[in-house]
């Protein structure tokens, strides 16, 4: 028997992430204490660039992986790329020492002495990294999977770290260990559902790959009923990780408990990698299906859009705000997916990649807004920022911007790419849902524009604090994007375009 | 680069001069605003002479590639409707300025970030009556409302904020209206053209299903009557104006809403003339009901024994002067077309007149309410007469501007809808109360208690005053310069929707 072949070169950027990975655990062992920061850092970003730069190299690839379980060709490259970038970006945020966002000591029991030790003895983690590094490879392992069980693999190498990340915020313990504990349960029960969905499909289609699956469907007719249930139940395991209506009920808790970096980092990495490995399923593996699914995916859109936007307009903390605006740019950019189009691929990839950058531009600046018990995310704490921080207030009206898709910003080209997709495939009714959700997202972005600038700050020891070079260095990046894109997106659109096929 | 570029970039790199001045350089940063909105004023003029007046169609073109990928371009050009409005734009901004020298200091902000966001709104508008690729229009469309927005909620008085919200909201609304509906342009454009394209003169050659069309019409229209205002589509405006500083209204309802009644000439009339012809009717309905809705509650304002004001009052005349627009550009005939474009410059100018004096008298009264300013003929004769021609300009006076405009929207109704015109005409008798009786109450009368020493127009308020006044009355005896421009544009338009027969002749 011989051994498989493997294909170092086309999966060298998920080997590089996680064999940093598992360095930085080896670091956490080994290194004492004073220079674990320094090298774990150095490692994260080391390994990053190294990734980017291989998958720089491969560019051009475009055929399957280990024995057909992957698939790296320009729509996984284009995804793995974005996943680097957005991960690089948390990555900074994660490395800022000034805020104290993670706990010193994730094991221990809130207001517990113990913890009162780890604070005083000033520990500070670096778990973080080796966990994050696991993360990011997972989420470009997701979008290459073109097996259903590597897929599944994929999905928990990518959730587990998350779970954890979720639970290790310094402030508000509690909010935090419970929105760890939300995640991983839900998780675990989406996990369940798409495994048994997988189940159902190897039994009609007698295969777990994507092409085995493809081509049973063109031989069956795709009128199984076992396909369909498998498919289904696919379906809400997917739909969990992108968080659509009805399976969002742990999005705004999760964003709110979680440290804000890692909320920043899961928000846009996990958007692209699950959204990434939908459409690929829904292109390529069950493409075939398209009129099951397509009727199934328009109504969860329309929902996801209007809960997503209607709900939104209720909150009253920043951080919930922006996981019902997550949920409604699920809505979104589901439409790309209804599309089933060239153009519904390459507009979900723009879409993902200058979602991801705004996003992350976003939480950035809620890591700066803090008073003596660290962030501040209650809106009316928010009034009068514009007065007090101008430049930071500026930024952050860019972002809303942004996300409520504005021209000249990024995210107007990603909803006009989108959308137009949309309505060329006929489903005019997603297009007209997507616009008014637009408007009346659009209110609420606006809203927390208008607290900024319009009311009178209050004296509430709510400060903005200078941050190090690291989150400077994100914010700045991610609003360069916001703003180059949306005036000269040109470069991005063709690159992407000429990149998103699928391997056949 | 091209002269429309040019006339664009210029204020912008005013405002950008303004925001890198020092803290405290009010007097400089308004003496720079001025300057520069008056130079980009004589530029803008030198333009319009050498405007062929012979040719029909877009001119000082340029184009170029700006998202490929999309068919996207940035494409300028103008006709004689867009120049003009772009004149009006460009004139009255440094009247405007000139005018409201002391009225940002009250605001949330500096002095000189309110004359910046003056210049960088002129840039917008010339952006948006120049661009005829249509995306770069919907851009321009969308990016205008910031520097209102916060030209509204920064410097306002009263509930300011919660207008300016109101004035974005709405305005977005329609706007995302309309980007669904030039999404389905676009699409449209790539299955019938070679490439999918947003050039408004490629667009208009589409042929599109009756039905599909009727819907993208809808998208256009709603947003452009949003703008506009038309009922019932204009809840947002009295409280935006009564809000604004009145030079902020002044640039709103004097120049920025003609970007409604010209974007429903150039795209709802062009892009599907039968889905235009079929709502025709309906629109026709819904401009006579502005005519009349706006001119009660403009009485209404007027004749209300307390708290009349006049900010709300001017702005209610609006909506009516605004239904004799759509009346005008739905009715089909090149009169009444013309009638409309020329409107929409008279209104530009009465409007500014009337703000701006009122401007002045509520800044000396310190009160918006029209009781309070009785018997100001007698203790401020300059302001009141100069009020008082701009308010006759608003009725349509012959021998002003206003009423060769809506005489001829009148007159060029009449030949295809001869009852929607009488009862239009009716609407000038409401014209005519609800000026007269502010006047009236206003201007003439016993002194009011606390007017008896007000002072009179200074120097630098004549200087702007005077040449709108000079407007109103040069146009109101010799409007053929306008109409020769705007004819050919019009007929242009008309030509475009094919209707025969009826053209009511010059």
């Amino acid at each position: 028997m011989n051994a498989p072949n493997i294909e170092y070169g086309m999966l060298g950027p998920i080997l590089i992430i996680l064999g940093a990975a598992l360095i930085g655990v080896l670091i956490e062992a080994f290194v004492s204490r004073k220079y674990r920061y320094v090298l774990q850092v150095g490692t994260s970003f080391a390994a990053v660039a190294l990734a980017f730069l291989q998958l720089f190299l491969i560019r051009h690839t475009s055929s399957k992986a280990a024995v057909g379980s992957m698939s790296i060709d320009g729509a996984a490259i284009v995804l793995q790329g974005s996943v680097l970038i957005f991960g690089f970006l948390g990555l900074l945020l994660i490395a800022e020492r000034g805020f104290q966002s993670f706990t010193a000591q994730a094991a221990a029991i809130p207001g517990s002495n113990e913890e009162q030790k780890a604070l005083v003895s000033g520990l500070q983690q670096t778990e973080v990294f080796p966990l994050t590094l696991f993360a990011i490879s997972g989420a470009m392992l997701f979008p290459a999977a073109n097996d259903l069980l590597t897929l599944f693999v994929s999905l928990e190498v990518l959730s587990l770290p998350l779970y954890l990340m979720a639970g290790l915020s310094q402030r508000r313990r509690l909010l935090s260990q419970e929105a760890a504990l939300k995640y991983f349960l839900l998780g675990a029960f989406a996990s369940a559902f798409f495994l048994f969905g997988s189940a159902f499909i190897y039994g009609q289609a007698g295969s777990t790959t994507f092409d085995g699956i493809r081509k049973s469907i063109v031989e069956s007719g795709g009128s199984d009923q076992f396909l369909l249930v498998g498919l289904a139940l696919l379906t809400v395991g997917l739909l969990f990780k992108v968080s659509a209506a009805p399976f969002h009920a742990w999005t705004p808790d999760v964003y709110q408990g979680s440290p804000t970096p890692i909320t920043a980092f899961m928000a846009a990495v996990t958007k692209v990698a699950a959204f990434g490995a939908a459409i690929r399923i829904y292109y390529f593996a069950v493409g075939g299906l398209v009129w099951s699914w397509r009727p199934i995916l328009i109504a969860i859109s329309i929902a996801t859009m209007a809960i997503g936007t209607v709900i939104a307009i209720a909150q009253k903390d920043v951080k919930r705000v922006l996981a019902y605006s997550a949920i409604a740019h699920s809505g979104f950019l589901l439409t790309g997916i209804i599309a089933l189009s060239k153009d519904g691929l390459n507009a979900t990839l723009i879409y993902l990649f200058t979602y991801g950058f705004t996003t992350i531009g976003t939480f950035a600046i809620l890591t700066l807004v803090r008073d003596s018990g660290g962030e501040v995310s209650d809106l009316n704490r928010w009034v009068g920022l514009g007065k007090r921080s101008p430049l930071v207030a500026a930024t952050f009206t860019l972002f809303l911007l942004g996300l409520a898709g504005i021209p000249l910003t990024s995210g107007f080209v990603g909803k006009f790419a989108i959308f137009s997709a949309a309505y060329k495939s006929g489903n005019i009714s997603v297009v007209v849902a997507g616009v008014l959700a637009s408007a009346i997202a659009a209110f609420f972005y606006i809203r927390i524009i208008v607290m900024m600038y319009f009311s009178d700050p209050v004296e509430d020891g709510t400060s903005v604090v200078i941050p190090s070079k690291v989150t400077v260095a994100a914010i700045a990046i991610c609003a360069v994007a916001t703003l180059v894109m949306g005036i000269y997106p040109q470069p991005v659109i063709s690159a992407i375009n000429s990149l998103a096929f699928f391997a056949g | 680069m091209n002269s429309l570029t040019i006339l664009g970039l210029l204020p912008l790199v005013g405002s950008a001069a303004l925001f890198l001045l020092p803290k405290g350089s009010d007097l400089l940063a308004k003496q720079v605003a001025l300057g520069v909105s008056i130079v980009v004023a004589i530029a803008g003029l030198g333009m319009a002479f050498s405007f062929d007046r012979s040719v029909t169609g877009f001119q000082f073109v340029e184009k170029h590639q700006w998202i490929p990928a999309f068919g996207i371009n940035y494409a300028l050009g103008v006709d004689g409707i867009s120049l003009l409005l772009i004149l009006l734009a460009l004139v009255l901004t440094p009247i405007v300025i000139l005018a409201c020298w002391n009225e940002a200091e009250g605001g949330r902000w500096s002095v000189k970030n309110f004359f910046g966001l003056i210049l960088i709104l002129e840039t917008m508008i010339v952006g948006v009556f120049a661009a005829t690729d249509i995306f770069l229009f919907y851009v321009f469309f969308e990016a205008m409302l910031v520097p209102v927005y916060f030209l509204i909620g920064g410097y306002g008085t009263g509930e300011k904020a919660a207008a300016a919200v109101k004035f974005l909201l709405y305005s977005l609304f329609g706007g995302l209206l309309m980007l669904a509906s030039i999404i389905g342009l676009y699409v449209i454009s790539g299955n019938q053209l070679k490439a999918p394209t947003f050039d408004i003169t490629e667009l208009s050659q589409l042929s599109i299903d009756p039905v599909t069309q009727r819907m993208l019409f809808l998208g256009f229209f709603i947003a452009f009557a949003i703008k506009a205002p038309l009922w019932p589509f204009h809840t947002w405006l009295p409280d935006a104006a009564r809000a604004a500083t009145p030079g902020t209204s002044v640039l709103l309802l004097g120049v920025l809403d003609k970007v409604g009644t010209y974007g429903m000439i150039r795209f709802c009339l062009s892009l599907f003339p039968e889905a235009s012809k079929e709502f025709g009717p309906t629109i026709i309905v819904l401009s006579l009901i502005s005519i009349f809705y706006g001119a009660f509650l403009a009485i209404s304002q007027g004749t209300s024994s307390g708290d009349g004001n006049i900010k709300a009052l001017i702005s209610y005349t609006s909506i009516s002067h605004f239904g004799f627009i759509t009346l005008g550009i739905f009715a089909f005939t090149e009169q009444s077309h013309s009638g409309a474009t020329l409107y929409m410059i008279n209104h530009g100018f009465s409007t500014a007149a009337l703000f701006l004096i009122a401007g002045w008298m509520i800044s000396r009264r310190k009160s918006e309410r029209i009781s309070d300013f009785g018997g100001l003929q007698r203790v401020t004769p300059i302001m009141a007469w100069s009020f008082f021609i701009a308010g006759m300009s608003s009725l349509a006076l012959p021998g002003l501007s206003s009423f060769v405009s809506e005489f001829l929207v009148l007159v060029g109704t009449f030949a295809r809808y001869p009852i929607p015109a009488i009862i239009g005409t009716i609407g000038i008798i409401f014209a005519a109360l609800y000026i007269l009786i502010p006047v009236q109450r206003a201007l003439h009368g016993p002194i009011a208690p606390g007017n008896e020493n007000l002072t009179d127009l200074t120097l630098r308020e004549k200087v702007a005053i005077a040449p709108v006044i000079a407007v109103i009355i040069f146009f109101g005896f010799y409007p053929q310069p306008l109409l020769d421009v705007i004819n050919p544009a019009a007929s242009a338009t008309l030509s475009a929707l094919e209707i025969t027969g009826i053209t009511g002749g010059k």
